[in-house]
């Protein structure tokens, strides 16, 4: 699909019908595409603005691989289509680092042996990422409701745990 | 791409969308949060030749008190229920099923509105609307009716909502006194449909006898459920004669279409069902004694 970057005026901007334009900011840069209406906020991300670490799982929203945050709230991407998320800002695991510096967030889950294949990591440092936006000292019941939406296969989640608590100043000095 | 082609719409206003139901007719399916309806989509469980995107529209988003009712638009997310202080103080009932709907992922978009239309048994809005008596307002291509909750879940994924009709949005009733409200489930896992559930309100009068109570039953049935003989019975009675087991046995006790599937048996369920109904109970009034 070819790549427009030309911001539309409103007259000529299409916002209805199978084929529609979609302004949107993704991790702090402006774009404008025209894409189908049928094309999920994931699909645009991974194939339209090549950003990859957006991850899809089960494509109907149980295993929280697509997390990404819409206006600042953690949403499943697969469940959204991109038209949607016209005029919205987007951000996705890429957008996190800024200046290619790790958040406390990304530094936990090295730091915690938080991921091990890696597939599930993306959707889990963003949710953790919105969960702790919203919560200043959770305990841990917070904490473990908090990742219910994400599925992991490798870790046994308590890297995870270890990861989030430290991320939010509230494990137990080891 | 998942889903099959279909045309996008994002009309502006509640009567733009009631003209493009009336015209599209059994083609079009209004698309609120998404939550249950992309699923199905991405899965070609369901195709439509035209979505109606109501999430933008006018006047459809937003909580207010109107004539002693609590009034939440159609495409007000969970998430703003749940951060909602008008919520918490005059609908608790509703703001503790919250945290029960899907994950805090799936919240940020989900809708009020949504969920009430889609009318799944197992989910937690439709419960709690069927128990506080909610009123439903319903725009027409005529003009705006309002359907009681009693009357608008007509049968599994069922509503009284016409084909060129939109849910504007739905009145919870206030209530006052000493009053106590508490939602239990039982899922497999966290942010799973319940096995089954109860959300039960109750008012306690001076002398700790029930004025009125509610019972709202969580998948045990095809519809939202309703446990009204149990509340007649308990309705008048003194709190202290009645065990919260007993008020969960009267609660199932003549359900007739509890549902079964490899997650358990219909028998298992109602089993469930009555142990959810007396947590439920025992901590609603505890709440309202506490009052």
């Amino acid at each position: 699909m070819p790549e427009q970057t030309a911001e539309r005026s409103d007259e000529s901007r299409v916002v209805e019908g199978r084929t529609v334009d979609v302004e949107v900011t993704v991790n702090g840069r402006r774009r404008s595409d025209r894409v189908d209406a049928r094309l999920t906020l994931a699909d645009y991300l991974r194939e339209v603005c090549d950003l990859t670490g957006t991850h899809l799982g089960c494509e109907h929203g149980v295993c929280g691989a697509c997390t990404v945050l819409v206006d600042g709230e953690a949403t499943r991407s697969c469940l959204m289509f991109a038209v949607q998320a016209r005029d919205t800002e987007v951000t996705t695991i890429e957008g996190l680092a800024a200046g290619g510096e790790l958040t406390d967030v990304q530094a936990a889950f090295r730091d915690c042996h938080g991921l091990q294949c890696g597939f599930c990591t993306p959707g889990f440092v963003i949710s953790a990422t919105a969960f702790l936006a919203d919560h200043d000292q959770p305990d841990d019941d917070e904490i473990r409701h908090a990742l219910a939406g994400n599925l992991c296969r490798c870790t046994g989640y308590q890297g995870i745990l270890d990861a989030v608590r430290q991320a939010a100043g509230t494990a137990e000095p080891s | 791409m998942k889903p099959a082609p279909f045309e996008y719409h994002a009309p502006e206003r509640p009567d733009e969308v009631v003209g493009l139901l009336s015209e599209l007719g059994d083609e079009a399916k209004i698309l609120a949060g998404g939550q249950s309806l992309i699923p199905m989509l991405n899965l070609r469980l369901a195709t439509f030749e035209h979505l109606v995107d109501v999430t933008r529209v006018e006047g459809l988003a937003g909580v207010e008190r109107r004539n002693g009712s609590l009034w939440i638009g159609s495409a007000t997310t969970d998430a703003a229920v749940e951060r909602s202080a008008d919520v918490a103080e005059a609908v608790p009932l509703l703001a503790k099923a919250t945290p029960f709907v899907g994950h805090f992922q799936i919240r940020s978009r989900g809708t009020v509105g949504g969920s009430l239309a889609h009318a799944d048994p197992a989910a937690e809005y439709p419960a709690v609307a069927l128990a506080l008596d909610a009123e439903m307002e319903v725009l027409s291509p005529g003009g705006t009716r309002t359907v009681p909750a009693a009357e608008f879940f007509a049968g599994l994924w069922t509503t009284a909502i016409g084909e060129d009709e939109l849910l504007v949005g739905t009145s919870f009733p206030v209530w006052t006194g000493r009053t106590g409200f508490a939602v239990e489930e039982f899922a497999r896992r966290s942010g799973d449909f319940a096995i089954a559930g109860a959300a039960v309100g109750v008012e306690l009068d001076a002398q700790d006898r029930l004025a009125r109570c509610t019972i709202g039953l969580i998948g045990l049935g095809t519809t939202p459920g309703r446990a009204r003989d149990a509340e007649r019975q308990l309705t008048g009675t003194d709190l202290a004669s009645i065990s919260s087991d007993e008020v969960g046995r009267l609660a199932v006790a003549d359900l007739s279409s509890v549902p079964s599937d490899l997650h358990g048996t219909a028998d298992y369920r109602t089993k469930v069902g009555a142990t959810m109904v007396a947590r439920a109970w025992t901590a609603a009034t505890e709440e309202a004694a506490r009052a």
